[in-house]
């Protein structure tokens, strides 16, 4: 069953940042993109299971900080080596300041 | 500072398929947990940052110095006045593309992806890494770093071998190995150690690649045959990854040379060198090489001031090439007969608290 939990406040992620979210033994990304849209993808990245969240946002791509693998959080695609394998994403929405994820 | 530790002397197994490769699994050293210095995130947020500028300028240079010693020494050549600048068009060509293929292997020189992968290919063909390989097996040294068994890149194995560790400065090893395998790829296979790091969906491209440069190097020997000149084979080619290797490897030696294996802490198996500018441009920063371990993300420019935010966190650098080899040189030798022996860091007293937790 899918359901959508709260987060944190919007302002908690910077413009073009990341934050990192766990429940129930999972980890997620949190992105804010430079033109102020939410996005969320699996936490870790799927070349070396490092946390995405300690990595890089530069426009909609997000680097792991481990071997500067790239994805594009909006899509969870990656763009080439050393990552091969997409990233998974979740539906994210804004209300009433909060930043709701939904899992399930 | 450094002290010396002696360990039991061990016959160690370097082949990513041998039984050090499953004793590091055993332990847990394979993509583990490393140590990492605090450093504020907004801190590390600027220095992260990407910037096209800095290696647009330095490319240029660099580019241009290409040009006038590969035009001096072809319009000098064959006469004695050549010898300076073939010796000068070598260290650009067979050294300082080995930082180029570093920093934008790792996609951080330029903030524009294809600058990275044009300036990658290029370097990666001077300097005969082939990309698609080098690219993996450097991801593995990152993950692995000096981790017997799994790291792909340790360049000075135990125990310590002089004439071969002598002939990587003329680069006879590394371009045998590559010319070996450019052959093996192009017929279209792997060898088992690259099967371990390379994942299948890449492989095609290490094919194609292989066949493309035995294509451009069998038509740099025909040039030279109709133009009845060795200068072709001078300028493109194995000779001048091979001639001008020295300063690569001069520099590339004390990234790990004579520090600890299977440790879980870069400031303990990597060295940060105090270098001059000109040094310091040809290998674009390298010399912070701790600093560049522990956070890969830090494009080249920003090594100096990321070394300045974290230094007290770290073992004091060696404050010159000179420092490095007389604590790399002495350990090297020893470890000939002891394979056990390496130099070991001392860490800040706040660093080492921390390290022992």
């Amino acid at each position: 069953m899918t359901q959508w939990i709260d987060v944190c406040a919007a302002g908690d992620i910077d413009e073009e940042d990341v934050l990192r979210f766990d429940r129930d033994g999972k980890t997620f990304a949190l992105y804010r993109s430079p033109d102020n849209k939410y996005y969320a993808t699996d936490g870790l990245c799927t070349h070396e299971q490092v946390h995405l969240a300690d990595g890089l946002v530069m426009d909609h791509i997000i680097e792991c900080p481990k071997h500067n693998g790239r994805f594009d959080y909006r899509t969870g695609a990656a763009k080439g080596a050393p990552v091969c394998v997409d990233l998974k994403t979740y539906p994210v929405k804004v209300e009433a300041g909060r930043v709701l994820l939904q899992v399930g | 500072m450094t002290a010396v530790f002696e360990a039991a002397p061990a016959k160690r197994d370097y082949s990513l398929v041998g039984r050090d490769a499953e004793h590091a699994l055993q332990l847990g050293l394979a993509s583990a947990e490393w140590y990492k210095c605090d450093i504020p995130r907004a801190r590390l947020k600027q220095l992260v940052k990407r910037k096209d500028g800095p290696a647009i300028r330095d490319t240029l240079i660099w580019g241009l110095s290409f040009l006038v010693t590969g035009g001096l020494a072809a319009w000098l050549y064959p006469g004695w006045w050549s010898i300076p600048f073939v010796v000068a068009y070598g260290v650009l060509y067979g050294s300082s593309t080995d930082s180029r293929w570093h920093e934008c292997g790792h996609g951080t020189a330029f903030r524009t992806q294809w600058m990275n992968d044009a300036v990658y290919h290029v370097a990666c063909f001077m300097i005969m890494r082939e990309p698609t390989v080098w690219r993996w097996s450097h991801s593995r040294h990152h993950t692995d770093t000096v981790i017997v068994g799994r790291d792909p890149e340790i360049a000075i194995m135990r125990p310590a071998d002089m004439v071969k560790i002598a002939s990587l400065f003329l680069a006879i090893p590394q371009t045998w190995a590559t010319i070996k395998k450019l052959f093996l790829h192009a017929s279209g296979k792997l060898d088992p150690e690259e099967v371990t790091f390379i994942p299948e969906m890449e492989r095609h491209k290490i094919f194609g690649i292989a066949r493309i440069w035995l294509a451009i190097h069998a038509a740099v020997m025909l040039a030279a045959l109709y133009l009845g000149s060795w200068l072709p084979v001078l300028l493109i080619g194995p000779l001048p990854t091979m001639y001008g290797a020295w300063l690569h490897v001069l520099t590339g030696l004390t990234q790990h040379g004579g520090l600890a294996e299977d440790v879980l802490d870069h400031r303990l198996n990597s060295r940060t060198v105090h270098l001059n500018p000109l040094l310091r441009f040809l290998y674009w920063n390298m010399n912070y090489h701790v600093e560049h371990h522990m956070f890969p993300m830090v494009p080249y420019h920003a090594l100096p001031a990321l070394h300045a935010e974290i230094k007290d966190d770290l073992p004091p650098p060696c404050r010159s090439l000179r420092a490095a080899y007389r604590e790399i040189l002495p350990a090297v030798w020893r470890q000939r007969s002891e394979p056990g022996y390496h130099l070991v860091r001392t860490l800040p007293k706040r660093a080492a608290k921390v390290a022992a937790e």
